[in-house]
């Protein structure tokens, strides 16, 4: 197990280099400086302005300067908020996204493998269709419009919800999280319905039955294990798409946290701050992905054994 | 799983031609996809046909009528500009839809080739290219997505190429999945006896048994185009005015919901009614063409 582990972390390095690497020629060859504002600024202050970030230098050795930076967590100062780093401004957005990602993550496993468990114990039925047709609703309903009809009825035409900020009015978390958290729920009960069916089917639960153990016991202790493998390998890209998807949700609800930081970046086109985040965020993605994909392993024998046998 | 696949294959074979009829009888059983067949082609109809039924002009504003709720006049209302809404979601709608199809065709074709280049002659090409696409899928893509909208300008075509280049990837693991399992099997090696060009091979016999999988796989790749296109031209970040699609259409109805809630809630139900519509249409082919991985 530790030494998939290892490997799968050293496979991650290439993928990171593809990711600097990528972002950094992408940022570097978009047409205008990120000096080229609004106002006309006079050249030298400009030149003197490209030498303080050393800009001047040629394009190779600004990317293997950024490499070694980067390899120490030194992400550099931002363009457009002067005299601040991009680490700071990560470390100032991330604890808000965070919770938020948690909040997010706990709706959508809770309420997802609720209902999925739900359906796949009498497939077909009323009790299958009910649960499985919302779940196609939250699918088809992506958060910028799920969001805003949230705002719409609960904060405005209810007010019963703040419609915006993030831990200044007591119930302001409620709508972003659930906002954030409602297609994966949707997603996560259509996969842990389909792992339920699967396990459920097997000659092991029909041996626990012949022993006589009670239902919700064969579920609880024999099923959701094998059953729920599927939603734990799909947390690893959740949370990628949790990322995403905080873009839009703090960009409605006004939350300060890393996904509005992210939208406003590209629209100031801070370079810096922009290839900063995207190497922070696909460092999360890699490390997440690898975490639940060993977390689903050590959850199914099978694999595991397959791991062993090949060491 | 190989085993599996050969019995798959066989009753294929056995059936011949039957597999499409076959899949016909259990699709038009399946109401749900039934309903997401009709919708999606009163869309395609409609879209194709925009600017002949469309009520109003496109541009055509009204400033002294201004944003009015849903009348005989305006079925769905108007916006602040007094632009018939109906209009507007049709004409976005096309550019919704075109995204859609054209950036899920870019995916189809790079995700085939490579796919069945790799599968066809496994060995090392297959192992090289298929890292080459491990290594992609580790790419956080809505991300780059982003950044290359703001590196590129919010170009149209950019965004057909960029979506196209994210979604090829599952694409090409299923058609190498299937032609690599297909490769193997007697009645290829029997063409290969009887001293069939490999070219008659691939065409008689590879192309038309991976055609299941990757129609059911187009069905389901549209709508996550879609939404992804939506996703960022909400963000300002896609289709750019004076072009409109429906992601942009919400953005606009998300800043006037108060007073105007039709804005955002006529915009919202075209793509959601529109997702749903595949995503039936998507599940129901899945039953009907590829039964074995109807597992969700």
């Amino acid at each position: 197990m530790i030494k998939f582990a290892l490997g799968r972390l050293l496979q991650a390095i290439p993928v990171l280099l593809v990711v600097i690497t990528a972002t950094f020629f992408l940022v570097h060859s978009a047409p205008g400086g990120p000096f080229s504002a609004d106002k006309a600024v006079p050249p030298e202050v400009i030149k003197a302005l490209e030498a303080q970030y050393n800009l001047d230098q040629p394009v190779w050795q600004q990317y293997l300067n950024y490499l070694g930076d980067v390899v120490k967590g030194d992400f550099g100062p931002s363009f457009k908020y002067s005299g601040r780093t991009v680490n700071e401004l990560i470390a100032a957005g991330l604890p808000t996204t965070a919770e938020l990602a948690f909040y997010a993550m706990l709706i959508a496993v809770g309420i997802g493998v609720l209902a999925g468990v739900t359906a796949s114990l009498r497939p077909n039925t009323m009790q299958d269709y009910v649960p499985m047709t919302a779940a196609m609703i939250g699918i088809c309903m992506p958060s910028f419009l799920l969001g805003p009809l949230l705002v719409l009825v609960f904060g405005i035409y209810l007010d019963w919800l703040p419609i915006s900020g993030w831990g200044d009015i007591p119930g302001d978390k409620i709508l972003p999280s659930i906002t954030l958290g409602t297609g994966y729920a949707a997603y996560i009960a259509r996969l842990s319905r389909g792992g339920m069916l699967e396990v459920l089917s097997q000659d092991y639960i029909r041996t626990a039955r012949a022993k006589g153990l009670s239902e919700p016991l064969i579920i609880v202790k024999h099923a959701l294990r094998g059953g729920l493998i599927p939603v734990v390998a799909f947390l690893g890209p959740a949370f990628a798409g949790l990322l995403g998807g905080s873009f839009v949700v703090e960009t409605i609800f006004q939350i300060p946290g890393l996904g509005r930081f992210y939208v406003q970046a590209a629209f100031n086109r801070d370079y810096t701050l922009i290839l900063g985040m995207t190497v922070f965020f696909s460092t999360l993605i890699i490390v997440f992905n690898l975490l639940s994909d060993m977390l689903a392993i050590w959850l199914n024998p099978k694999l595991r054994q397959e791991i062993r046998g090949t060491k | 799983m190989a085993e599996s696949v050969k019995d798959m294959t066989k009753e294929f074979e056995e059936n011949g031609s039957s597999l499409w009829k076959d899949a016909w009888i259990k699709l038009s059983k399946n109401h749900m996809a039934l309903f997401g067949l009709s919708v999606l082609v009163i869309l395609i109809v409609s879209s194709l046909l925009t600017p002949w039924i469309a009520p109003y002009n496109y541009e055509a504003q009204d400033l002294d009528l201004g944003a009015t709720a849903p009348s005989m006049a305006h079925w769905l209302g108007t916006d602040i500009f007094g632009r018939d809404m109906l209009t507007r979601i049709m004409y976005g709608g096309r550019v919704s839809l075109m995204v859609g199809f054209i950036a899920t065709a870019v995916a189809l074709v790079i995700g085939i080739l490579w796919g069945a280049v790799a599968g066809f002659f496994g060995g090392r090409v297959d192992a090289l290219m298929m890292r080459i696409v491990d290594i992609l899928y580790a790419l956080p893509f809505m991300i780059f997505i982003v950044l290359l909208m703001v590196v590129f300008g919010r170009n149209i075509l950019l965004l057909f190429l960029a979506i196209g280049a994210v979604e090829w990837l599952t694409m090409a693991r299923i058609v190498r999945g299937q032609v690599m399992a297909l490769r193997n099997l007697e009645f290829v090696e029997a063409a290969n006896s009887l001293g069939l060009s490999q070219w008659t091979i691939i065409r008689r016999h590879i192309i038309p048994n991976t055609l299941g999988p990757v129609i059911v796989y187009t069905t389901l790749t549209i709508p996550s185009v879609m939404l992804l296109e939506a996703f960022l031209s909400f963000l300002g970040l896609g289709i750019q005015p004076p072009e409109s699609s429906w992601g942009l259409l919400i953005n606009y109805g998300v800043e006037t919901m108060e007073e105007y809630p039709w804005l955002l809630i006529f915009p919202g139900i075209a793509l959601s009614l529109t997702l749903f519509a595949l995503n039936f249409l998507g599940d129901g082919l899945r039953d009907a063409l590829d039964p074995r991985t109807s597992k969700d």
